[in-house]
């Protein structure tokens, strides 16, 4: 093994801010730890208690720790360490663990809203902490397209910390794993650590996604995990679109069929309008595979942070077409998302109105809704108590 | 550097030195217990006949003027911050004083900005002994480091008021720079290439002032209307080709927070403004330029809107939001203690509810009565709170003095006093058990506004019968301590500090609330 070869973790570049640079060197000398932070007198002396604390743990016992630290909190510092010693030791199989904390430990429903889904990247901790002050319906941990390749190990120690860690308030703990082979590394690592959901990326067949199905499934025997995982399977090319129906009815965790249209319209080779022509027909079928199962259809997401119009406008367009939710890339969107998938009063209006209907032609034993002269059908009346249940979670209701 | 300071325990449990660069000091006693008797200090007597009967009070340049004013050893000069970052005179006022071989001056400015680095030159060739004033940036640092011969003296802009009408301080030269004047010496601040509003932070310099020099890039023929600092208190005035850079007299701090968080905290402060009832048909507030308390702003027009409720008047700091509530009917008056952009400069020309107003009747505790008590709601920031309430502006958690008072302390009497801030910064957490520096005392400070929740303080029980009903998140400012203490991996440690003091904090009435000791390497 050569001396003196450095491996490093953490952002290496740029204005790095609550976060650090972990810098590992190999040698046969006893275990030295540099801390370089500009928290000096707050801070110092409990980083360094940490790093020794997280060598002991992993069993080093030689070389050099250097850290370089811009306010990075316990569970950040103790992911990239643990990087750092991984990328020396590519062997070493301990993780370094940071202790659950109790407001980690909540579960999720199938029929949960899924109004919006903040995503927030794999490699940039700092923007989970407050992410869940949002009030996001759920927030994706990110390990496919925000993190490159090369940094796909770090991130997963980064999410499998925040999973254990971080208070999302609420929000439904989603991660979007890699493609292929990764993905199933990805999910060995954060399975045990009380994910609600799993978003899979381009999926193109019901075989895939059983596979990934029972990839969690035997990590969770292993681990004597009761709780339901979901599946939020993303279809993002032609051939995915086509195979939408056998793909949501693929597994019973399955809650959810999403779509994402960079890759969609990059596949059938045509540029990506804010009119969407071009990628009416997918959304369609994704909505028709949906309904057809009883699961949510989720858009894709909107990426002009600064458009909020332009977010409202297609928030509303997207509902109109029958989606249940849209990807969200910044905070500020979440709010639009909410306000623009609340129901309209003339909707709630009416829904109660056929609630009641239902409830009186119950009451009386009749087979037979009506309202007016209308007769109401049984879709009508679940689609009326779907509008109520969003109206009393917004508030709108009472 | 260090003084034989003699140090007692003042009533906030604070050791506050007995002296301060000479002067007798008193320590602090508690809110409204400090009231000295007697008369302020005075004007000097002056006589019509010994100034140009016909107005021109032009000298060539302003070595000449300093000469006149009898610039001499020792003497304490005295400057306004109304051009912020882009003042252009002090730095020369110091070189000339240099090259005229005069040592130990005391600078009283208002503020001083990172534009005023140059200074620390003749703070080390001992042209200056000291400064007493909000020390930012590269002053801060340098005192500090305890390198500065006095004490750094903090003071609201209230009590620097104070401070003069006390005689804790006597101005030997004022220097005024005035975006325009006339050769009598009336100044405006409100138009000129260097226009930055108003004068009000020079106006008591023009007041009690052995001499007091004009300085201006705008000179228009007498009268200048309106003035905003009078002819009859002036003794020079000195025409420049640029007294400042007006890109950096309008403030860069006027951009709404694009952080979710910050923007977060600013909407729940609007709500508890709005669901404590405090929002109502002609209230006032004040909140100043940095960007959460922008955002506040906004969120609180909209509702105002909403709810068809108009405000009688506004405390600026003015900008452009600001401006357009005015204009739009959403407030009788701006009430405007500094200009932060060319908006608010143009609205105080043009627009009669927009009232250029002073420390004095802002904020100054010799006066009989202020505005700063009769404000509906005040939004505020700091660096620190305690959970007793106390509150810091001045140092860091690490003991670095980085910040003026500004008005901060005097706002503090407002009706409802919030301070809207994030919980922690990079891993510094913003609620401590003790804040390092004592700079506003926790009986005035009613809430704290985080984006982990809102504390009200327990001596204001009725904002805290307000907000039951609502359903905004209410918690004790212990249980938010811990939340954010258990996020950070916190609490962080304490500097260490020396007993070498290297300035001390004044409250609004002129007794010493806190000393900033040096930190130790």
């Amino acid at each position: 093994m050569p001396e003196n070869q450095t491996y490093s973790a953490g952002p290496q570049t740029g204005d790095i801010r609550s976060d650090c640079q972990v810098v590992y060197t190999k040698s046969a000398n006893p275990i030295e730890i540099v801390v370089k932070t500009k928290l000096e007198v707050m801070y110092s002396k409990s980083i360094r208690e940490l790093a020794a604390k997280s060598l002991d743990s992993l069993s080093i016992k030689t070389g050099k720790l250097e850290i370089i630290d811009f306010g990075a909190i316990p569970f950040v510092m103790m992911a990239h360490i643990e990087t750092a010693i991984k990328r020396a030791f590519p062997s070493l199989k301990t993780a370094l663990l940071p202790d659950v904390k109790s407001h980690t430990l909540y579960t999720s429903t199938r029929d949960k809203f899924r109004r919006s889904r903040l995503y927030l990247p794999g490699n940039q901790p700092k923007l989970w902490l407050n992410a869940g002050i949002h009030k996001p319906d759920g927030v994706i941990l990110d390990l496919e397209d925000s993190v490159p390749p090369n940094e796909k190990d770090s991130a997963r120690h980064l999410v499998r910390n925040a999973l254990r860690v971080l208070d999302f308030f609420g929000a439904e703990r989603m991660v979007r794993i890699n493609q292929g082979d990764m993905g199933f590394t990805d999910l060995d690592a954060i399975i045990p650590h009380n994910v609600n959901l799993v978003l899979v990326p381009k999926v193109e067949s019901a075989t895939y996604l059983k596979k990934v199905d029972a990839h969690i499934q035997s990590i969770q025997n292993k681990y004597g995990l009761t709780q339901s995982v979901y599946l939020m399977p993303i279809l993002e090319s032609a051939r995915g679109i086509l195979k939408a129906l056998e793909i949501a009815e693929a597994s019973t965790n399955t809650v959810a069929l999403a779509i994402g249209l960079e890759d969609y319209t990059a596949d059938l080779g045509v540029p990506r309008t804010n009119e969407g022509d071009e990628s009416f027909f997918a959304r369609s079928v994704v909505i028709h595979a949906a309904r057809a199962t009883g699961i949510q259809a989720i858009d894709t997401v909107f990426s002009d942070v600064n458009d909020e119009t332009g977010l409202r406008e297609s928030v509303l367009e997207a509902k109109a077409l029958g989606f249940d939710g849209k990807g969200c890339i910044h905070p500020r969107q979440i709010r639009v998302v909410h306000d623009a998938f609340a129901p309209t009063q003339d909707e709630i209006d009416k829904a109660l109105r056929i609630v009641e209907a239902a409830k009186m032609a119950e009451s009386k034993g009749l087979g037979v809704v009506s309202l007016g002269s209308k007769m109401i059908d049984p879709p009508v009346v679940k689609r009326a108590l779907h509008t109520i249940n969003m109206a009393k979670a917004t508030g709108q209701l009472k | 550097m260090k003084q034989n300071l003699t140090f007692i325990e003042n009533a906030a449990g604070r050791m506050v030195p007995t002296e301060v660069n000479g002067v007798k000091a008193v320590p602090f006693k508690g809110y409204n217990k400090h009231k000295p008797t007697g008369y302020k200090a005075q004007q000097p007597i002056r006589s019509c006949g010994d100034y140009p009967a016909d107005g021109n009070k032009r000298v060539p340049n302003l070595k000449e003027a300093l000469i006149k004013a009898g610039l001499k050893d020792g003497m304490t000069l005295s400057s306004h911050h109304h051009f912020r970052n882009g003042d252009l005179i002090m730095n020369q006022v110091f070189d000339i004083a240099a090259e005229l071989g005069i040592k130990d001056l005391v600078w009283f400015p208002s503020a001083a900005f990172p534009c005023h680095e140059p200074i620390i030159k003749h703070l080390d060739n001992g042209v200056i002994h000291h400064i007493e004033g909000s020390l930012n940036g590269p002053l801060g640092d340098y005192a500090s480091e305890g390198k500065m011969k006095g004490l750094a003296v903090l003071r609201s802009h209230g009590g620097r008021w104070q401070a003069v009408q006390d005689g804790e301080i006597h101005i030997d030269i004022a220097i005024i720079a005035a975006p325009t004047a006339d050769a009598f010496g009336n100044a405006t601040g409100d138009r000129g290439p260097s226009a930055c509003g108003l004068l009000g932070f020079g106006l008591v310099d023009s007041l009690y002032a052995d001499k007091s020099i004009i300085v201006t890039d705008n000179l228009v023929p007498f009268p200048c209307i309106p003035w905003q600092i009078m002819g009859q208190n002036i003794d020079y005035v000195v025409e420049l080709d640029k007294v400042g850079l007006p890109e950096r007299i309008v403030s860069g701090t006027t951009n709404i927070t694009k952080s979710p968080d910050r923007l977060y905290i600013a909407e729940l402060t609007a709500r508890f403004v709005r669901d404590t009832g405090i929002l109502r048909d002609g209230f006032s507030f004040q909140a100043g330029a940095g960007g959460t308390a922008l955002s506040f702003a906004i969120f609180l027009k909209e509702m105002m809107i909403e709810k068809k409720i108009k405000a009688r008047f506004i405390r600026g700091g003015s900008t452009k939001y600001l401006v357009e509530m005015l204009e739009e009917g959403l407030t009788d008056y701006i009430l405007d203690g500094q200009t932060f952009d060319l908006d608010g400069v143009r609205s105080m020309r043009e627009n009669e509810g927009h009232q250029d107003t002073s420390p004095f009747t802002s904020y100054n505790w010799h006066g009989k009565g202020n505005f700063a008590s009769m404000l509906d709601v005040v939004v505020l920031g700091a660096t620190e709170v305690d959970v007793n309430f106390n509150a810091n502006v001045v140092t860091h958690s690490d003991g670095r003095m980085l910040h003026g008072i500004g008005g901060w302390q005097n706002c503090l009497t407002s009706k409802c006093t919030i301070l809207p801030i994030p919980a922690f910064r990079d891993r510094i957490p913003i609620i401590v058990d003790r804040v390092t520096t004592l700079v506003g005392p926790g009986e005035l400070i009613d809430v704290i506004i985080t984006e982990r929740g809102i504390a009200i303080n327990p001596l204001r029980q009725d904002l805290i019968n307000l907000a039951k009903d609502t359903d905004l998140p209410i918690k004790t400012i212990h249980k938010l301590k811990a939340e954010i203490d258990e996020l950070i991996g916190g609490p962080p440690e304490k500097p260490t500090f020396t007993d070498e003091a290297i300035g001390v904090v004044k409250w609004v009435d002129g007794t010493v609330i806190d000393t900033i000791f040096r930190v130790k390497k």
